[in-house]
């Protein structure tokens, strides 16, 4: 007798399995005709599927929205998703556009860029939406550009905020401003407002928003005169950071900039107390979110960021979004929220203000947006299709972002 | 033997028909969302086919596949954003010029993640079943983490503005040459011997089959593949990200083998469609629950597929060999 | 020199975390020779049980509602570990092993499905709740120590010569052993190998529960993929201990955790994550036994 078989890989050993092969395959197939059923009803009520959902004699206006529902950045697919059901709703409730009411058709794109793709494709060619609206991530708008351009459906991204995505294309646009403008507003700020010459950086290498955002700060801090004196990565959903920040410590700096998400951010304010550091940090419009108190706790005191809009701005209409989405989900917007927001207002005016259903013409009107008041500011395109707008510095006190200076571009 | 020879060109020929009729003939991927499903099935089937070469016929379990993909798409890709968007051949139309060097890119994808498969392979083959698995892993990681630190290969944002060259006909053939060697190198005496490693590795190499240089070819020709799949996927998307190239894209090729059935070429390409037209076809399903349960669903008939039926649909049944047997009499089939 | 030893403290302090979770995976190793990928799933929920039982307990003394929580987290745990033994790898454990590992994973992925469902945990992250203060344990010549890196260490190392004298003083432990290396002719000798499994099982997955208490204590947020990477890691530490091998885990984890300080402090920080992958390499074409393993030697 052998001490020790060693086994093949292959299912020698079990002599019979519980279904027979036969079986097994009916039974898939049925779970697929199943879900392809799904779809026909889907297709069905979809309306004009045969002569083009695109068309201007179509009774809805569709919507086709792209969001990371699940995976890493679930929670900001999911701000954006709810931004966008709110706006659609009010402008139902008000009558719709042009009389007609607007249906949202979403996928989940599971936060990866080639699902991104394959469901703005889904609702270009399948489903003919009038207007695509997507993604968060730059990485992941620009997974679904292409495709926009290529069949000639406008697309607005509500907070990919990497130039790339809409340099040199005809069809797509966006309510956020750029990475450029925002990392220039940071170190504007620290130069003129707060004062400091030294610098450290922490960046979160796996996210190219982060990537590019820091290095536009580098870029416009060091031009002002300041010096960057550490440079650390991270990679998104790591819970130890102490290695990078006690390189940081070495080095002295008066403040650390950190452009990543909220959801590290937190525990990085955490490590940098923790490390005996008492400078500020300061970051960018991902630590939008109530969680980032809810994690960082007392050690953001003290701490800056920019975002889109600031809870404190006492214009009615951005007090009213605020009231408003409170009231439907229970919670305060996050700047997420509000992009979404603003992104399906946009789309809604532009149809409206040129009176047509015609991609081309939505296209037009929204290239052509003068002034159109959005929670996020007040928006103007410029010829790539990027609102020239300000941002806010927000200071934390107390667990919540408070209002310190306004830049303008 | 004429009669073999005859029945391996016929394949050939057949298949070579088929490809070109079905080009011809079907709507374009990028005007038709059917057609956009199928072409990534066409995609998941070359993955799962080269994957198949290791794990199924071989019996060594890989589950690095995603980095070679990464390996072959990153280098096509970068042969087309740096050659193919600024130059063309000379006394060539430029869609012809594209052409060509879009199948010189893909090949040169496939070389590059072979190589990489002959250097992964070279100090993993000797290790047994789990750690070769974890190292596979590991590499196909340092690969995918390496993407995210370099510049030139647009790092976290992804490599942007490849040219839109890939089509059906791209996808159906590559489809069809991957089948096509798979099939011969299984009917093979390597594969046979590949089969032997298989069954008992420790006897096959008392018989004199070189082990290690068996499997280091058979990993080589795996991630010749999934190269090449990698740069079919990059010129479809005209983008690609390390976030495409992820252990649970590995663990997604892995379960369209197990669950065609290891050790089954039509196997693996009947749950290469079935796995993309699933996640697909239940995209209606999150409008109406709104909830995903797309992941839920994946796991649970891996999970399901282990518990009940290990052999996966096929086991180890090829779709053609049933037929033919089916074809001669009854008596001689033989139980799977 | 400061951040050396800063460095030194960093690397301990998260190899420690590496070697609690390390522990789990060479235990189920040893016995059914299982990478038991579901481990890493099972420190998560750990984690998340921690979170939601300190939510709904009444408040009560700091000390005591620490240790009420880590107990209850780690019974459900055990739990948990058992009934996925029990479903998931019993009925193939005459199969042969690469099922059974296919099975580990989609357990895994299963769970993690699972987690991120809206109606059970949701994909955002949560804040566990500060059960035990962290405060700066000693602060020399610039060099920190918290109270939880300290914990962290202390329990790594307790629990670890627990499940040593476990393993090599008791009858129990005589009993894996035995099943560890011949589960046939053990349950010749009269030793129920199914039981032994399964309490296996709840100890690894009760260590698994441990661990996530601390890292959520430690580092105050828990998703439900929070057991992936850390998972990957941690199972490199094993091997490179020698997986099997209880103090392997220990030598490992640690070693793991201080070459990633290490790499971090003086090489590049992006590169983090290839560091552990890396060493997975080396030892495994260098020495696949491990620092502490012996190699076996395959009878025919």
């Amino acid at each position: 007798m052998t001490c020790r078989q060693s086994r093949g890989p292959l299912d020698r050993g079990v002599g019979r399995s519980a279904i027979p092969r036969g079986a097994s395959l009916v039974l898939l197939c049925a779970v697929v005709a199943l879900a392809g059923c799904e779809r026909k009803s889907g297709a069905r009520s979809a309306p004009g599927l045969g002569t083009g959902g695109g068309s201007s004699e179509a009774t809805e206006i569709l919507f086709g929205e792209v969001a990371s529902l699940t995976g890493p950045e679930a929670t900001f697919g999911q701000s954006q998703s709810r931004g966008i059901a709110l706006a659609v709703k009010e402008i139902n409730e008000a009558g719709g556009v042009l009389g007609r009411p607007i249906r949202v058709i979403t996928y989940d794109n599971q936060g990866k860029p080639t699902e991104s793709a394959a469901a703005a494709h889904r609702l270009v060619v399948r489903d003919r939406v009038h207007v695509l609206l997507g993604e968060v991530a730059s990485s992941r708008s620009l997974a679904m550009a292409p495709i926009a351009e290529e069949h000639g459906v406008p697309m607005i991204s509500p907070a990919s905020t990497n130039p790339r995505v809409t340099e040199g294309r005809q069809w797509v646009f966006r309510t956020c401003f750029i990475d450029p403008f925002q990392g220039r507003v940071m170190a504007r700020f620290a130069r003129e407002e707060l004062g400091l010459t030294r610098v450290a950086v922490l960046r979160d290498v796996r996210n190219d928003y982060s990537v590019g955002l820091a290095n536009f700060f580098v870029d416009a801090f060091t031009e002002l005169g300041g010096t960057v004196v550490s440079d650390q990565s991270y990679s998104a959903g790591d819970i130890d950071f102490r290695s990078q920040l006690t390189e940081i410590r070495a080095k002295n700096p008066e403040a650390i900039y950190v452009p990543g998400y909220y959801t590290d951010v937190g525990l990085i304010a955490r490590q940098v107390r923790e490390l005996g550091m008492n400078v500020p940090l300061m970051g960018g419009d991902g630590w939008d979110s109530s969680k980032l108190y809810e994690i960082g706790g007392d050690a953001l005191e003290g701490s800056f960021f920019s975002n889109h809009y600031s809870f404190e701005n006492p214009d009615p209409i951005v007090q009213g979004f605020i009231a408003r989405y409170r009231e439907a989900y229970g919670e305060v917007p996050d700047a997420l929220a509000a992009l979404g927001y603003d992104a399906a207002r946009l789309a809604a005016d532009a149809i409206a203000r040129v009176g047509s259903l015609e991609r081309a013409a939505i296209r037009y009107a929204l290239a052509t947006t003068r002034e159109f008041r959005g929670v996020t500011g007040t928006i103007t395109m410029d010829d790539h299709h990027n609102p020239v707008k300000p941002a806010v510095v927000l200071k934390i006190r107390n667990r919540a972002a408070t209002f310190a200076r306004t830049i303008e571009p | 033997m004429k009669a073999r020879v005859l029945e391996s060109w016929a394949w050939i020929l057949a298949g070579l028909l088929l490809v070109g009729l079905a080009s011809a003939v079907l709507p374009s991927a990028s005007q038709s969302y059917p057609m956009y499903v199928v072409g990534l099935a066409g995609i998941n089937v070359i993955l799962a086919v080269s994957l198949h070469i290791v794990n199924g016929l071989t019996g060594q379990f890989s589950l690095g596949h995603a980095g070679f993909m990464a390996v072959g798409g990153y280098t096509a890709a970068l042969f087309g954003t740096q050659a193919i968007s600024e130059y063309k051949l000379m006394y060539i139309s430029e869609p012809v010029s594209d052409t060509i060097l879009f199948f010189l890119a893909t090949l040169l994808g496939g070389a590059a993640a072979g190589l990489a498969g002959f250097f992964v392979g070279l100090p993993s083959l000797r290790l047994r079943g789990d750690y070769l698995a974890i190292v596979t892993l590991g590499f196909a990681e340092i690969i995918r983490v390496t993407i995210e630190n370099v510049e030139i290969l647009g790092a976290a944002t992804g490599l942007v503005g490849i040219p839109p060259l890939t089509n059906l006909f791209w996808i159906f053939l590559w489809a069809l040459v991957t089948v096509l060697f798979a099939k011969r190198l299984q009917e093979s005496t390597h594969g046979r011997a590949l089969a032997a490693i298989r069954e008992d590795e420790i006897a096959a190499e008392a018989m004199g089959i070189d082990t290690t240089g068996y499997k280091v070819r058979a990993f080589v020709a795996s991630s010749f593949f999934a190269g090449v799949a990698g740069a079919l996927l990059g010129y479809y998307l005209t983008i690609l990200t390390p976030r495409d190239f992820t252990f649970l894209k590995s663990v997604e090729v892995v379960v369209m083998v197990v669950l065609g059935g290891m050790g089954s070429i039509s196997g693996a390409i009947l749950a290469a469609i079935l796995l993309t037209v699933l996640p697909e076809a239940l995209r209606p399903l999150r409008e109406h629950t709104g909830v995903d349960l797309r992941m839920v669903i994946y796991a649970s008939l891996l999970l399901a597929m282990m518990l009940l039926r290990p052999r996966g649909i096929l086991g180890r049944q090829e779709v053609w060999a049933m037929l033919r047997r089916r074809r001669k009499s009854p008596e001689l089939e033989v139980a799977p | 020199m400061t951040e050396f030893f800063q460095h030194l403290v960093n690397g301990l302090s998260l190899g420690s975390v590496y070697a609690l979770i390390a522990l789990g995976y060479t235990m189920v190793y040893g016995v059914l020779q299982l990478i038991n990928f579901a481990h890493a799933e099972v420190f998560m929920l750990g984690a998340f049980s921690g979170y939601y039982l300190a939510s709904w307990l009444p408040a009560f003394q700091r000390g005591p509602r620490f240790l009420v929580v880590l107990s209850l987290s780690m019974a459900i745990c055990a739990g948990i570990g058992v009934v996925i033994e029990r479903f998931a790898y019993r009925p193939l454990r005459n199969s042969p092993r690469l099922n059974a590992l296919i099975t580990a994973m989609g357990v895994s992925m299963l769970i993690q499905a699972i987690g991120q469902l809206p109606f059970f945990m949701g994909p955002s992250p949560r804040f566990f709740p500060p059960l035990l203060p962290n405060r700066s344990l000693l602060s020399v010549a610039g060099v920190g120590v918290t109270t939880l890196q300290a914990v962290t260490l202390g329990s790594a190392v307790l629990l670890m010569i627990g499940l040593h004298r476990l393993v090599f003083h008791t009858r129990f432990g005589a009993a894996m052993r035995a099943v560890s290396f011949d589960g046939r002719t053990a349950g010749l000798m009269g030793i129920d190998a199914n039981r032994v499994i399964a309490l296996t099982f709840m100890v690894g997955s009760a260590l698994a529960a441990a661990a996530g208490i601390l890292v959520g204590l430690s580092y105050p947020r828990i998703e439900p993929t929070m057991g992936v990477l850390l998972g990957l890691k941690a199972f490199v530490a094993a091997v490179l201990g020698g997986i099997g091998n209880i103090r392997g885990a220990m030598v490992g984890g640690m070693t793991i955790g201080l070459v990633e300080a290490m790499a971090v402090g003086y090489g590049s920080s992006s590169y983090r994550d290839a560091v552990a992958f890396g060493i997975l390499i080396l030892v495994l074409v260098f020495k696949p036994s491990g620092i502490f393993g012996k190699a076996v030697v395959e009878k025919v």
